[in-house]
C-alpha cells in the first residue's frame, strides 16, 4: 500500500516536471514551433492508437468470446433467433464501426496541421447529405422488420401444449408453483401470505369471512419448488408474480427475459433446448448449471437471488413431479392420506441439490435480514 | 422581416441599458462579485467547480465499487479507516456497495453531467456568443445555481444518516424506492434523495427557461438563429428537452413521495414484506412511474450529449481550420434528435410485460433516432477530411469524443431492437453501452469545452502537455475498462450485483473484473492530471497574450483579455456571417464580425476583428 502511494506520488511529479519543462522549452524555442512538434507528435499517436486499438479488439475477442455464452448458443428454440439477430447486428455494425474509426484517426494522422497548407473550403454537399441519411435508414427498417418479427412471437401467446410453472420472486429469492394433477393453478391472494405456517404463496387454503373469501380445492393439489424443473423440447409458460419489489426472471442461456411486479402478473414462454447433462457434455463443464438470475435491482440481497433450472427429459420429469407432496399437506399434514401409510416421499434426484440452494438461500436471507 | 427588425431594435434598447449597467456594477463587494453573483460568467464557473468537486466523488464512489467488484476476496484494512462501518473487515458492505453504485449514478448524470456540463457552457457561452450583455435574467440565474448547490448539500448530507443514502439504483423505482421496510437506503437516504432531485429540477428548470428566452431575444444584430455556433445551439436545444420533460420527473417525485407518507397507493399493489407482513396498499402500478421516469429519463441522455455534441463541433471546426460540414444538416439532425428524444422512452421498459404493439413502436422510434446521430458522425468525419488539423488537447478531447460516440452509439441498435434487448436488458452491455455513449462521451465534450474556453474564462492557459497525456491515457482507459464488458453482457452477466462469485454461470470473468478495476484505478488516477492541470492554471497558468489564441471566428474572442460584467466594454458588435468561415478564399479565417463582401481585404479584416489599438494577430492571408 505504502509503496503504491509512493510509486503513484513519483510518477505524478515526474510527469509535472516534464509538463512545466515543456512549458519553459515551448518559451525558448518559441511557442509556434514547439507547437508543431507536438502537434506531429499526437498526429503519430493517433495512427499508433488506431493500430493498437485493433490489435486489442481481436486480441479481446480471442480471449473473451469463449467465455461468452455465443459459443455453445441459445438453449432455448426461441432464444436462436435472438442470437441469429445478434450476429447481423454485429456484422452491420461492425462495418460501421471499423470503416468510421479507421477514417476517423486516419484522417486525423493525414490531415495533421502543416505550415503551408491550407484547409479545403468545404461547407456542404447535398448528395452526400442525403446518402448517409438515407442509408442507415434503409439498413435499420431492415433490422426492425426482422428484429419485430421475434419480438411478436416471444411477446405472442404461448403454444397449446406449453406447460405452466408460476414465478414469485420475493426479497431474496424464488418460489416456483406447479398446478399438480388437476393441471389447475389454486386461487391466492397477498394478504394469505404466511410462511410461518407454510403458505408462502398465500394460497387460498381455508375460507376466510374476514377477506370474504372461500377456500379453492384446485389449491390443494399445488406443488411448490425452490428448483424450477423443465422439460426438453417441451414449451415452457412462466407467469410470473413478485410479493415485495420489482424482481426480474433473467434467463441468460434461454435468452429470456421478464420483469416480476408486484400486483400486475407478467408471462414469458420458451422451449428448452437440451437437458443439463446435455449441456454439460456440450460445454465439457461438469458443473454446468442453468441459473435465474434476477435482473432488476430489488435491495441489498439482489445479487444472491439465484435458482437453479433443471432441464430433464419426460420420464425424468414425471418421476420427480410424482415424489413431490403438495404444499396444502405441509400445512395440514392430519389431511395428508399419504402421511397415515408411509412417511413423506423426499425427493431423491434433486433432494442435494435444491437443499443445499435453499440452506445457501435461507443462510443469505438471515444474512441480508441481520444487514438490515 | 419586420420580425427581425422588432427583435433587434429591441436588443439595441437593452443593450443601451446593458451598458448603463456596467457603469454600476464596479462596486461590487466580494460576495455580490464572487459568490452571490449575477454575472453569467461567474455562475457558469460555478456550475464549473461544483461539477467538478462532484465528478471527484463520483469517480471515487466508482473506484471503491470496482474494488468490491475486481477483488471480492481481498480485504482492505485501510477501507475500514476512509469509510467507517461502510467496510467490514476491509469488505465493502453490499449495503454501501448499493448505495456508493445509486449515488454515483446520481451525481454523474445530474450533478457533474447536466449541471456540471451543460451548466457550466449554457451560462458561459450563450451570452458570449449570441453578443448579449448576460441573460435573460440573471437573477434568475443566479438562483438555479444556488438550487442546485443546496441540492448538492442535501445529496451529500444523505451520507452521513445513520441508515445510508438511498442505495436502489439511480433510477428508483418503487416499490423498493417507496418502502422503507424493503430496504434501509429508502427510508431517510430516500427522502434526501427526492429533496435534493426536486431542487435540482428546480434548478434547471430556472436555468432552461433563462437559456431558451436569451437565446430567442437577446441575440445581437445580424445574429440570426443560423449563424449561431453549434455549441450554442447544443445547449439551446438541450434547454428546450429539459424544460418539457423535468416536469414530469417531478411529478412522478411528488406520487412517490405521497406513497411513501401519505398512504396513497399510485405505484404499490399487493405487497408482502418478509418480516413485516401484507401491506394495506391495492391497485397501483409500479410501471406507472417507470414511464413518468423515462419520460424524463430519456431526453436526459440527450440533455446530456447535445452540449458536448455542439462544444465538439465547434472545436473540430476552430482547430481543423475548415468550416464544419453541412451546418443546416448538423442543426436539423440536432432538432430531429430533440422531437425523437420524447418518443422512445418506453425502450428501457421492452421487459416489464409492456403491450408488444405499444413496444413495437418504440423498437421503431429507437431505431430512427441512431439515424441523425449517424449523420452528424460522418458530418464531423467530414469536417477533419482535408482539414489542417491543429492538435490543442481541445481537438484530441474532440476526435475522442467521436470514437467513443460511435462506439457506444452502435451498440444502441443491439439493444433498440426488443428482441435482442430481453438478452441483454440490464446487463453489463448496458453498462459499456450508456457509459461509452453519454458518460465517457459525455465527459470528453465537458474536457474538450475546459480546455478550449480556459483563456477566455480565466485569461490564463492551461498546461498543454498535462492536456495531452491526460487525454491519451482517458482514452485508452475508457475503452480498457468499458469495451471487455461487452462480452460480460453477451453472457448475460446481470450489473448491480455486489459479487458474482457463486454463480455458475458468471464466475469465469472474475479475472476480467480484476484487470477492469485496475484500468479504472489508473484512469481516475490521471484524473488528476487535469484537476491539478485546472486549479493551477487558473492562478499559475501562463498568461494570455492575445484576445483570439485559437484564431477563432465566433463572437466570444471579440471580448477583451479580461472580460468584465457586461462582457463588450463598448457596443456589442454586428455580426455579418455564420461562425464557420475557415480557410475561404485564402483567409485562414473571417470573424463572425467582419462584413460579407469585405473579406478580400486583409487590413479591414485585421482592424474589424481586433478592435482599435489592441495587441492582436491579424488573420493571416496565404
Amino acid at each position: 500500500m505504502f509503496f503504491t502511494v509512493a510509486a503513484f506520488l513519483l510518477i505524478v511529479i515526474v510527469i509535472f516536471q516534464i509538463a512545466k519543462a515543456s512549458e519553459y522549452v515551448s518559451v525558448l524555442k518559441g511557442e509556434e514551433q514547439s507547437f508543431q512538434q507536438s502537434n506531429k507528435v499526437n498526429g503519430a499517436l493517433m495512427i499508433v492508437f488506431l493500430i493498437l486499438g485493433l490489435i486489442g479488439v481481436y486480441w479481446c475477442n480471442k480471449l473473451l468470446y469463449p467465455k461468452s455464452t455465443l459459443v455453445e448458443g441459445s438453449a432455448s428454440i426461441e432464444g436462436e433467433q435472438v442470437d441469429h439477430l445478434f450476429w447481423i447486428t454485429l456484422i452491420l455494425t461492425g462495418i460501421v464501426f471499423f470503416a468510421t474509426q479507421i477514417l476517423l484517426f486516419w484522417f486525423a494522422f493525414r490531415y495533421q496541421y502543416k505550415e503551408n497548407k491550407k484547409a479545403y473550403y468545404f461547407p456542404h454537399n447535398n448528395t452526400m447529405e442525403i446518402i448517409w441519411t438515407s442509408v442507415p435508414t434503409i439498413v435499420l427498417l431492415i433490422l426492425i422488420v426482422y428484429g419485430l418479427r421475434s419480438w411478436f412471437l416471444f411477446t405472442g401467446d404461448a403454444p397449446k401444449n406449453a406447460m405452466q410453472v408460476e414465478v414469485t420472486g420475493h426479497q431474496f429469492g424464488w418460489i416456483f408453483r406447479y398446478p399438480g394433477d388437476d393441471g389447475v393453478f389454486g386461487k391466492k391472494y397477498f394478504k394469505d401470505i404466511d410462511p410461518a405456517n407454510s403458505n408462502s404463496l398465500g394460497l387460498i387454503w381455508k375460507d376466510n369471512a374476514a377477506l370474504k373469501q372461500k377456500a379453492d380445492p384446485a389449491s390443494f393439489d399445488d406443488i411448490i419448488t425452490g428448483t424450477l424443473y423443465l422439460v426438453k423440447d417441451k414449451p415452457v409458460e412462466l407467469l410470473i408474480n413478485s410479493q415485495d419489489v420489482i424482481h426480474d426472471v433473467g434467463l441468460p442461456q434461454f435468452r429470456m427475459k421478464m420483469d416480476a411486479v408486484p400486483g400486475t402478473p407478467t408471462r414469458l414462454w420458451f422451449t428448452p433446448k437440451y437437458t443439463t447433462e446435455e449441456m454439460k457434455k456440450i460445454t465439457g463443464n461438469p458443473n454446468y448449471t442453468y441459473e435465474l438470475a434476477c435482473d432488476q435491482l430489488c435491495g441489498n440481497g439482489h445479487y444472491s437471488m439465484r435458482a437453479v433450472i433443471e432441464v430433464v427429459t419426460q420420464q425424468e420429469y414425471d418421476v420427480i413431479m410424482a415424489k413431490q407432496k403438495p404444499a396444502y399437506f405441509t400445512a395440514f399434514p392430519d389431511k395428508d392420506p399419504a402421511a397415515s401409510q408411509q412417511p413423506a416421499a423426499t425427493d431423491s434426484t434433486a433432494a442435494p441439490a435444491a437443499a443445499t440452494a435453499a440452506v445457501v438461500r435461507t443462510a443469505r436471507d438471515t444474512a441480508a435480514l441481520a444487514l438490515r | 422581416m419586420n420580425n427581425e427588425a422588432v427583435i433587434q431594435t429591441g436588443a439595441a434598447t437593452l443593450h443601451v441599458a446593458g451598458d448603463h449597467g456596467e457603469a454600476h456594477h464596479h462596486k461590487q463587494s466580494f460576495i455580490t462579485k464572487y459568490i452571490f453573483s449575477q454575472d453569467h460568467k461567474t455562475i457558469g464557473k460555478q456550475f464549473l467547480i461544483t461539477g467538478i468537486i462532484w465528478a471527484c466523488i463520483g469517480g471515487f464512489m466508482s473506484v471503491l465499487f470496482r474494488l468490491q467488484l475486481g477483488f471480492p476476496d481481498t480485504s482492505f484494512p485501510w477501507l475500514s479507516t476512509v469509510i467507517g462501518h461502510w467496510a467490514k473487515d476491509g469488505h465493502i458492505t453490499p449495503e454501501a456497495f448499493y448505495s456508493l453504485t445509486t449515488i454515483h449514478g446520481t451525481v454523474m448524470i445530474f450533478f457533474v453531467l447536466t449541471g456540471g456540463l451543460s451548466g457550466t457552457f449554457a451560462n458561459f457561452l450563450i451570452p458570449l456568443q449570441v453578443g448579449a450583455r448576460d441573460m435573460a435574467s440573471p437573477l434568475m440565474n443566479m438562483l438555479s445555481y444556488w438550487f442546485f448547490f443546496t441540492a448538492s448539500v442535501i445529496m451529500l448530507s444523505s451520507f452521513f444518516i445513520q441508515t445510508g443514502p438511498f442505495a436502489g439504483g439511480w433510477t428508483a423505482y418503487p416499490p423498493l424506492s417507496a418502502l422503507g421496510d424493503a430496504s434501509p437506503g429508502s427510508q431517510t437516504g430516500m427522502d434526501l434523495w427526492l429533496a435534493s432531485l426536486i431542487l435540482f429540477v428546480v434548478s434547471q428548470l430556472l436555468a432552461g427557461l433563462n437559456y431558451i428566452s436569451t437565446v430567442l431575444n437577446m441575440r445581437t444584430k445580424g445574429m440570426s438563429m443560423m449563424r449561431m455556433p453549434l455549441s450554442t445551439w447544443g445547449v439551446f436545444l438541450q434547454a428546450i428537452l429539459g424544460v418539457l420533460s423535468f416536469p414530469v420527473l417531478f411529478s412522478g417525485f411528488i406520487l412517490l413521495i405521497f406513497d411513501r407518507h401519505f398512504g396513497t397507493s399510485f405505484y404499490l399493489s399487493d405487497i408482502y414484506i418478509n418480516g413485516v407482513g401484507a401491506l394495506p396498499h391495492e391497485g397501483g402500478n409500479a410501471i406507472l412511474y417507470q414511464h413518468l421516469f423515462w419520460f424524463l429519463g430519456h431526453p436526459e441522455v440527450y440533455i446530456v450529449i447535445l452540449p458536448a455534441m455542439g462544444i465538439v463541433s465547434e472545436v473540430m471546426s476552430t482547430n481543423g481550420r475548415k468550416p464544419i460540414f453541412g451546418y443546416s444538416a448538423m442543426v436539423m439532425s440536432m432538432f430531429a434528435i430533440v422531437a425523437l428524444a420524447f418518443l422512445v422512452w418506453a425502450h428501457h421498459m421492452f421487459v416489464t410485460g409492456m403491450n408488444p404493439f405499444l413496444g413495437s413502436i418504440f423498437v421503431l422510434l429507437t431505431l430512427l433516432i441512431a439515424v441523425p446521430s449517424a449523420i452528424k458522425v460522418f458530418n464531423w468525419l467530414t469536417t477533419l477530411w482535408k482539414g489542417n488539423l491543429r492538435f490543442t488537447p481541445a481537438m484530441l478531447f474532440a476526435i475522442g469524443f467521436v470514437s467513443v460516440f460511435i462506439s457506444g452509439g452502435l451498440t444502441g441498435i443491439y439493444m433498440g431492437n426488443s428482441a435482442i434487448d430481453i438478452h441483454i436488458h440490464d446487463t453489463y452491455f448496458i453498462i459499456a453501452h450508456f457509459h461509452l455513449v453519454m458518460g465517457v462521451a459525455a465527459f470528453f465534450g465537458m474536457f474538450c469545452g475546459v480546455y478550449h474556453w480556459f483563456p477566455k474564462m480565466y485569461s490564463r492557459h492551461m498546461n498543454n502537455t498535462l492536456g495531452y497525456i491526460h487525454f491519451w491515457i482517458t482514452l485508452i482507459g475508457a475503452y480498457l475498462i468499458f469495451w471487455p464488458m461487452h462480452y460480460e453482457g453477451m453472457a448475460g452477466m446481470p450489473r448491480r450485483y455486489y459479487d458474482y462469485s457463486t454463480w455458475e454461470s458468471f464466475k469465469q470473468f472474475a479475472e476480467l473484473n480484476k484487470f477492469i478495476s485496475i484500468c479504472v484505478i489508473i484512469t481516475f488516477a490521471a484524473q488528476f492530471l487535469f484537476l491539478f492541470n485546472f486549479f493551477h492554471s487558473i492562478f499559475k497558468g501562463r498568461k494570455l497574450t492575445v484576445k483570439n489564441p485559437w484564431k477563432s471566428n465566433a463572437l466570444e474572442w471579440t471580448t477583451p483579455i479580461h472580460v468584465g460584467h457586461g462582457n463588450w466594454p463598448g457596443e456589442i458588435p454586428e455580426v455579418h456571417r455564420w461562425p464557420y468561415d475557415y480557410s475561404k478564399d485564402g483567409h485562414d479565417f473571417i470573424p463572425q464580425t467582419v462584413p460579407v463582401g469585405e473579406e478580400d481585404n486583409p487590413v479591414y479584416t485585421a482592424a474589424a476583428f481586433t478592435g482599435v489599438g489592441v495587441e492582436e494577430d491579424a488573420p493571416a492571408k496565404a
